[in-house]
């Protein structure tokens, strides 16, 4: 499966993904969140204010003792002192609102975590056909990613940038009415710069992101392909293929980042070139002597004003510039939020089941009576219109009649399949790929619903039975085994988790995998790591039907491996598999004929209809399907 | 470490230089500004002369423009080098791992390789853009505002000498107690990536079992480590922004109070004094990038190390000087050879095994997993060297041979074998560029391939999807034979590639063969033993050894494990077939 897919950079809806993002955020957090506020305008007021005490400081303290005989420096003290007060509760309130961003941030990160990992959880097994685990994947890595950047990062910086923004705007009123004026014209003219470059550097990274994305996708199939590479002498032409790959990435890459360069450069040099003319305008008025509007009245123009707006000029335009180089990692962030939501907005599995799975024991006359503890013996409650319940022994009892399925609707991949198993037997599903053995045992534990006809377990509709309990009633060895990290014994007790030690290499014993686990040089205790790691792929099968073993259900679906196994281990897993198999009722989906001619009933399956039934020898004195398979004069897989 | 590296910048070298040189210029403007603009102040508009703001006004809006036009070529000069540096990054370890033996490969996982090849080389990109960039311009700045400030005051000067110590001290304080965290952050992301993974594969299961709860518990434990560890870490890192706010804050008011007494006393201007305002912040700014240049190149370290493994890493086979391009035929030898991939006698997985195989002859090779099947073949087209002793080709040692020559005399059907996306036909062309439709019909008519290319509506310009996804694997593997065969070798090994063909075809293959190349020598690795029973001579491996070799009916009598496993298989199906 290609990694490496382009994601949408952009979200669809972005205001909508934004405000549920937002409420996520803040959620059960108001209080903190109003703190923050508060805490955010009180650090831009300070700082705001340390910026305009250049004025007085120039204005009201310096300009006025020159030339004085004995200058008298106490009013400057006191005036410092008070800054410096202002300075340490902006400082504080820094510190203070940044501390709890962090819990917020984290805290809201952990809740969209869990909640996305919850869900799926939910999710049909549909979902996951339908969606590559690379695709799902990268919604815990990449769009996690970048939302962390976001909520941790730039939500703050957003908050208080357009703060500040908003204090130094006053600031300036406060000071000039009219290079306020200018300022603004000049920001405005900024922005209209960044938005033309930005605009002309998209096109560039879409086209560096898809070059990367052939590159990478090329190397991929190359590195895994490396020893046919190998065989084939095939190495300079894969480097000639990459080598064009390499280059087209190289010249959008330049380009791209080209104009992603000069952003930074062009809005601090234009902001220094703001700073120059509002000396030179500023300069030109004062000597012009023009009166000096500001919003608590009018006066002149001084020194002290204009090196106050200086600074103030470069404290307006920051925060702008800050704000639109975040802009970019919103857009991303918020892209990979509305992924995010929508997989939180898929419908999780439907369970409209009411009838459970109790224990139950008899009682003198024979009936059975629900009990609290564990009896070994279990029975379906379902519930009457009356209030009551009826009690039905679970035996173990499936039948099909007239089921007509598909993964996709108008496409039916099951055609009026009717079948039956009786307690204890067991049943044999043969036929090519896609003739749709794996097909029905995703039926009978409900991993996908019928479209039409019943089924029937001991009797009871299925689709009655709640979901969980039907599962549990049936235990499932799949061809593919997939182990978890943690200990052998972790992996077997996975079937039943309140097993017992004692219960788990019981169950060890009985698939004869306890032999191969007292071997390894941790015994039980031996950790296996993501997908088995150093175990055969016997050894795993082995392990797996020991998980199913512990769980002790009446019902089994075993899907053969059909990986080459060599024939001794074959022949013990084989053995595995039999023990387990005694007194359940055994669905077998069957890649080698050698093991289904015990079966009670094979069923020979084509297309998705049963072809044949019958038992090994009634299917060979056909002449049919069955026999032609087992003649090798049919391919099976 | 770094020479290897440095070494890629090649044909990029201009810009490489060039950029930290207009960075360095722009820095220089940019410091000069503030200084500029205290002439314009205490010149101009303290003293009203409008001639000289406009004067000194014109040479700042130049220097500004000036400025900005220096930064833009930086900035460009620096994309060019940086994405020309990773051009050639990536291709030196391309065209390295193209030069790797098997035994190199297998040092390297597949997907360590292309994380190499992507990721890393793109951390590489970006650090690399910084270095010629900002971690020119941080420090530059930082020395040349410096500089300026003490030519203009060095008493309000010797304040930010003051400051700047326990900022450095404060930030780097602060990072060497968060970096180990978020060092280990990482680690748990890793361990919560790979509960969602085993979740994924094994979703079945999970629902199966009815663990979904389980599963979320070991999820949010894991959530919930990664939130306790970041929050500590982002706590400790956001301290550098008050820290900032202090350092800057405290340098003001110092620098306002010597000002004013310095001013009032004479010894300096109002102008001045913004300069050094100015110069406040220019001068802390960059010694906070410093620090977060020093933290990011050491993340990028550890990616530098691993592109390294790689170009460091010499391909173990090799074609000799005067090697020999012609395979004179089909046999082969083998003399007293033992294998171990370790290279560690004390490792063998392969022993003393002595063979003569003669051209044209069909030989089937048998034995458990483990036995070493794949192995012995291995190193008939020198994948792997042997350990000890000696293979012979056409009479001469492998190691005599041209690496190609060799290669394209010994065609080899690997155990996992893969398809590239591409037509049919491109995936054939891989055994021979210029074989014409003729010869492509011809040996997928050989592997029986064509009975099913003939049913696709695009015949031989069907698309494979990566990895083959999209044709079964009975199909994959009779077009890797004829993929193959294509190559007309004098030898052809089939490593179990006909597991997923049934019976029937699989022995229409094998007849096919002994009609069509007789002359080929052919080497059957099997687990059906069927698929070997015919063949001119049997290798029965176990554990490395020789176990056996005769042929079907002699083995039957005198070999326990061939009788075993025919005896196993047979009482399945094939006795009834033969009936």
């Amino acid at each position: 499966m290609p990694r490496f897919k382009p994601a949408a950079q952009k979200p669809q809806d972005f205001k909508g993904t934004a405000r549920r993002l937002l409420r996520l955020i803040t959620e059960g957090r108001k209080g903190r969140m109003a703190l923050v506020a508060v805490m955010i305008v009180l650090s831009a007021v300070a700082g705001t204010v340390s910026s305009m005490f250049i004025q007085s400081l120039l204005d009201d303290y310096v300009l006025p003792m020159l030339g004085q005989p004995s200058p008298d420096f106490t009013p400057l003290v006191r005036a410092l002192t008070t800054v410096g007060a202002v300075y340490v509760v902006g400082m504080l309130s820094t510190l203070v609102y940044n501390q709890i961003m962090v819990g917020v941030a984290q805290g809201a990160l952990k809740n969209i975590r869990d909640g996305m990992f919850a869900h799926m959880q939910t999710l049909p097994i549909r979902y996951f056909d339908t969606h590559t685990h690379g695709d799902v994947m990268s919604h815990y890595t990449n769009d996690i990613d970048t939302l962390e950047q976001m909520i941790s990062q730039s939500l703050p910086n957003l908050l208080s940038s357009s703060v500040t923004i908003v204090t130094v705007f006053f600031g300036m009123l406060k000071l000039s009415v009219w290079i306020t004026l200018f300022t603004l014209l000049f920001v405005f003219l900024m922005l209209q710069v960044t938005k033309r470059m930005m605009g002309r550097s998209g096109g560039y990274f879409a086209a560096q992101q898809k070059a990367l994305g052939e590159l990478n996708g090329y190397i991929e199939e190359m590195i895994q392909g490396q020893r046919v590479v190998k065989v084939f002498c095939h190495e300079e032409a894969a480097k000639r293929e990459f080598d064009e790959r390499n280059e087209a990435l190289r010249s959008n890459a330049a380009r791209a980042n080209e104009i992603a360069n000069i952003l930074m450069p062009v809005m601090g040099n234009l902001s220094n070139l703001q700073y120059v003319l509002i000396a030179i305008i500023g300069g030109a008025l004062a000597i012009a002597g023009v009166p000096n509007l500001t919003i608590t009245g009018t006066g002149t123009l001084t020194l002290g004003i204009i090196s106050a707006f200086l600074v103030l000029s470069k404290n307006f335009s920051r925060p702008i510039t800050q704000i639109s180089q975040q802009m970019n990692s919103v857009i991303m962030a918020l892209a990979g939020a509305e992924r995010i939501f929508r997989l939180m907005d898929e419908e999780g599995e439907p369970d409209g089941g009411t009838v459970t799975l109790v224990n139950v024991r008899t009682d003198g006359d024979g009936n059975l009576r629900e009990t609290p503890e564990r009896t070994g013996l279990w029975a379906w409650k379902c519930p009457r219109e009356d209030g009551g319940a009826e009690l039905v022994r679970l035996a173990g009892d499936v039948r099909f009649f007239g089921v007509d399925f598909g993964y996709v609707p108008g496409k039916t991949v099951l055609h009026d399949v009717s079948l039956f198993a009786k307690p204890g037997q067991k049943i044999a599903f043969v036929g090519a790929t896609g003739a749709g053995k794996t097909t029905i045992t995703n039926l009978i534990n409900r991993f996908y619903d019928i479209a039409d006809g019943k089924i029937r377990y001991d009797g009871v509709n299925i689709n009655r039975i709640k979901k969980a309990d039907l599962r549990r009633s049936l235990g499932i060895v799949l061809q593919d085994v997939h182990l978890f990290t943690g200990t052998i014994m972790d992996n077997i007790r996975y079937g039943k988790l309140e097993a017992t030690d004692e219960e788990c290499v019981a169950a060890a014993k009985l698939a004869n995998a306890h032999d191969f686990i007292t071997r390894l040089p941790d015994g039980y205790q031996t950790m296996v790591s993501g997908d088995g790691g150093r175990l055969s792929q016997g050894q795993r099968q082995l392990l797996s039907i020991a998980r199913a073993a512990v769980a002790d259900p009446p019902v089994m679906i075993l899907d053969e491996a059909t990986s080459s196994i060599d024939t001794r281990t074959e022949a013990i897993v084989q053995r595995g598999m039999d023990r387990l198999m005694q007194g359940r009722t055994v669905f077998v989906i069957a890649h080698r004929l050698s093991t289904v001619r015990n079966a009670n009933a094979i069923l020979v399956l084509d297309q998705g209809r049963v072809i044949e039934r019958g038992s090994h020898d009634e299917l060979i004195a056909q002449h049919g399907r069955y026999y032609q398979l087992y003649t090798g004069a049919f391919e099976l897989e | 470490m770094l020479k290897k590296l440095v070494r890629c910048i090649r044909e990029y070298r201009r810009d490489a230089i060039l950029s930290p040189v207009f960075v360095s210029c722009e820095v220089f403007l940019e410091v000069l500004i503030p200084w500029l603009m205290a002439k314009l102040i205490d010149n101009g508009i303290d003293k009203g002369d409008m001639q000289y703001i406009l004067k000194c006004g014109l040479v700042l809006v130049a220097a500004a423009l000036a400025s900005l036009a220096f930064g833009a070529a930086s900035g460009m000069a620096a994309a060019r080098a940086s994405a020309g540096f990773a051009k050639n990054l990536r291709h030196d370890i391309f065209h390295r791992v193209q030069g790797f033996s098997f035994t190199n490969i297998d040092r390297f996982s597949t997907s360590g390789l292309v994380t190499r090849l992507t990721t890393d080389v793109t951390n590489m990109q970006n650090a690399f853009q910084m270095i010629i960039r900002i971690a020119v311009r941080a420090p530059v700045m930082l020395a040349f505002a410096m500089i300026m400030a003490f030519r203009v005051n060095a008493r309000l000067a010797l304040i930010f000498l003051g400051v700047m110590p326990v900022l450095a001290l404060g930030l780097f304080l602060l990072t060497s107690r968060a970096f180990p965290i978020f060092d280990r952050v990482f680690k748990t992301y890793d361990k919560l990536n790979s509960v969602v993974g085993e979740n994924l594969h094994a979703i079945r299961v999970v629902k199966s079992f009815v663990q979904e709860e389980h599963e979320r518990e070991k999820f949010e434990a894991v959530s919930r480590e990664i939130y306790f560890d970041f929050s500590k870490a982002e706590r400790i890192v956001v301290l550098n922004m008050p820290l900032m706010q202090f350092c800057v804050y405290a340098c003001m008011i110092a620098v306002s109070w010597q000002g004013a007494k310095l001013i009032v006393a004479g010894g300096m201007t109002a102008g001045l004094l913004m300069t050094m305002f100015s110069y406040i912040m220019q001068i802390l700014m960059s010694l906070m990038i410093v620090a977060m240049i020093l933290t990011m190149l050491t993340i990028s370290r550890a990616s530098a190390r691993r592109i390294c493994e790689v170009l460091d890493e010499e391909s173990d086979i090799a074609s000799g000087p005067d090697a020999v391009t012609e395979v004179a035929d089909g046999s082969i030898e083998f003399r007293g050879v033992s294998f171990s991939y370790a290279k560690d006698p004390g490792k063998l997985c392969l022993r003393d095994v002595d063979l003569k195989i003669k051209p044209g002859e069909t030989v089937g090779i048998l034995g458990g997993t483990g036995a070493a099947k794949s192995t012995l073949v291995q190193l008939i087209p020198r994948l792997y060297d042997a350990t000890e002793g000696q293979i012979l080709v056409g009479g001469r040692d492998v190691r005599e041979y041209d690496l190609n020559a060799l290669r394209d005399a010994v065609a080899m059907v690997l155990q996992k074998n893969t398809l590239f996306s591409g037509t049919i036909r491109d995936n054939l062309r891989w055994g021979d560029p210029e074989a014409s439709d003729e010869a492509l019909r011809h040996v997928c008519r050989l592997a029986r391939a064509d009975e099913f290319i003939d049913t696709f509506p695009d015949g031989y310009d069907t698309w494979i999807e990566q990895g083959g996804t999209n044709v079964s694997g009975g199909q994959k593997q009779r077009l890797c034979i004829a993929r193959a065969l294509l190559k007309k070798p004098k030898i052809l090994i089939l490593d179990d590639s006909t597991s997923a063909v049934d019976t029937r075809t699989d022995a229409l293959i094998r007849q096919a063969f002994a009609e069509e190349i007789p002359n080929t020598t052919k080497l059957i690795i099997a687990q059906r033993v069927t698929s070997v029973q015919d063949a001119d001579h049997i290798l029965v491996l176990d554990n490395g050894r020789v176990d056996a070799w005769g042929v079907h009916d002699e083995l039957l009598r005198t070999n326990d494990i061939y009788r075993e496993v025919y005896q196993s298989q047979v009482k399945g199906g094939d006795e009834d077939a033969q009936v």
